[in-house]
């Protein structure tokens, strides 16, 4: 991990309101996209995208 | 140039231009537009980036979300220092204007009572971190040897036992500092502790609260933050904002109605 500079948002705090926080629409009108389940499922793919950098202790395959 | 429509927030109305150098998502400067007694914040966006398929692989990708978060914030940020924007969900993408005007329609009563409860109210983070692999701290003897083995396992059972009490003293701690910044906020929201993994930040995380306080209040509120600094050794407190009210721009509130 690089040292984020102090002042600059964390990318952690600005996805916990982001991909957690705001409103959600749903329906035919928009792209089936802003959905929480989803989010959730894309954060854990960030966790592995990122701890594929460094090896993950909870990783089980091989 | 047509492509598909991002939508940052909905606003009130407000006479102060945005910014003209700001850049949205994808470098496409916000547009206003307004319908009704409200106004959408718009990008153009490209289809082959923005598209259901593209924008679900987009979304694993750390770097582009990176850059989309940071987008989005940055427009929400200017929308912040003219009005009290409610912001929508990062990703939120509409085929055309016209489907951001139905979508107005259909909410329009939500989106104004919604705004009316955040008017003037901004968010702030706290986090409350325990500080798990320290050293337990023996200043009056420092770097002695353990006399014997019984001696070593006494000492082992004591460090145990400091990071154990440790454990508990966290977790009171930040029970009480929830119930005391609770009463200095209009609403909160526990986030789930961050992974470290993603923050980097030493130390677990036990505590992820973020708190709807009125803009006029805020200063008491970072002050009450800042006295708890220093309490514990092993337990940092951090604070982020003000946000805009992110945390709390969904319709179930924990209001009780009727009490």
């Amino acid at each position: 991990m690089t040292v984020v500079e102090r002042r600059e948002i964390a990318l952690v705090d600005l996805l916990d309101r982001l991909l957690a926080g705001g409103v959600v629409i749903k329906g035919d009108i928009t792209l089936r996209i802003a959905d929480v389940d989803l989010v959730r499922i894309d954060l854990n793919a960030l966790i592995s995208s990122v701890n594929a950098k460094v090896p993950s202790p909870f990783e089980d395959s091989p | 140039m047509t492509g598909l429509r991002y939508v940052y927030a909905v606003c009130r109305p407000f006479g102060t231009p945005l910014q003209a150098q700001l850049t949205g998502v994808g470098g496409d400067p916000p547009r206003l537009m307004p319908h009704h007694d409200l106004v959408a914040v718009v990008s153009h966006v490209p289809e082959g980036e923005f598209g259901e398929e593209p924008l679900r692989a987009n979304l694993e990708d750390l770097d582009w979300l990176t850059a989309v978060a940071r987008a989005h914030q940055g427009v929400i940020d200017a929308l912040t220092t003219v009005t009290t924007p409610l912001p929508l969900r990062l990703g939120t993408v509409f085929r055309d204007d016209s489907g951001v005007r139905t979508m107005i329609e259909a909410r329009e009563e939500s989106f104004t009572r919604t705004l009316d409860r955040l008017e003037g109210r901004v968010e702030w983070g706290v986090k409350v971190y325990v500080e798990s692999e320290r050293e337990p701290e023996t200043p009056a003897e420092p770097a002695a040897k353990p006399a014997s083995g019984r001696d070593y396992l006494r000492r082992r059972r004591m460090a145990t036992k400091s990071q154990d009490d440790l454990w508990q003293r966290a977790e009171t701690f930040a029970t009480q500092l929830h119930e005391s910044l609770s009463g200095s906020a209009e609403d909160s929201r526990l986030h789930a502790p961050q992974n470290p993994a993603l923050s980097g930040a030493a130390g677990r995380n036990v505590l992820n609260a973020a708190y709807l306080v009125p803009r006029a209040g805020s200063e008491e509120f970072v002050e009450k933050v800042e006295t708890t600094k220093d309490g514990i050794p092993g337990i940092r407190v951090e604070l982020t904002g003000p946000w805009a009210a992110y945390s709390f721009a969904g319709e179930e509130t924990a209001e009780k109605e009727g009490s």
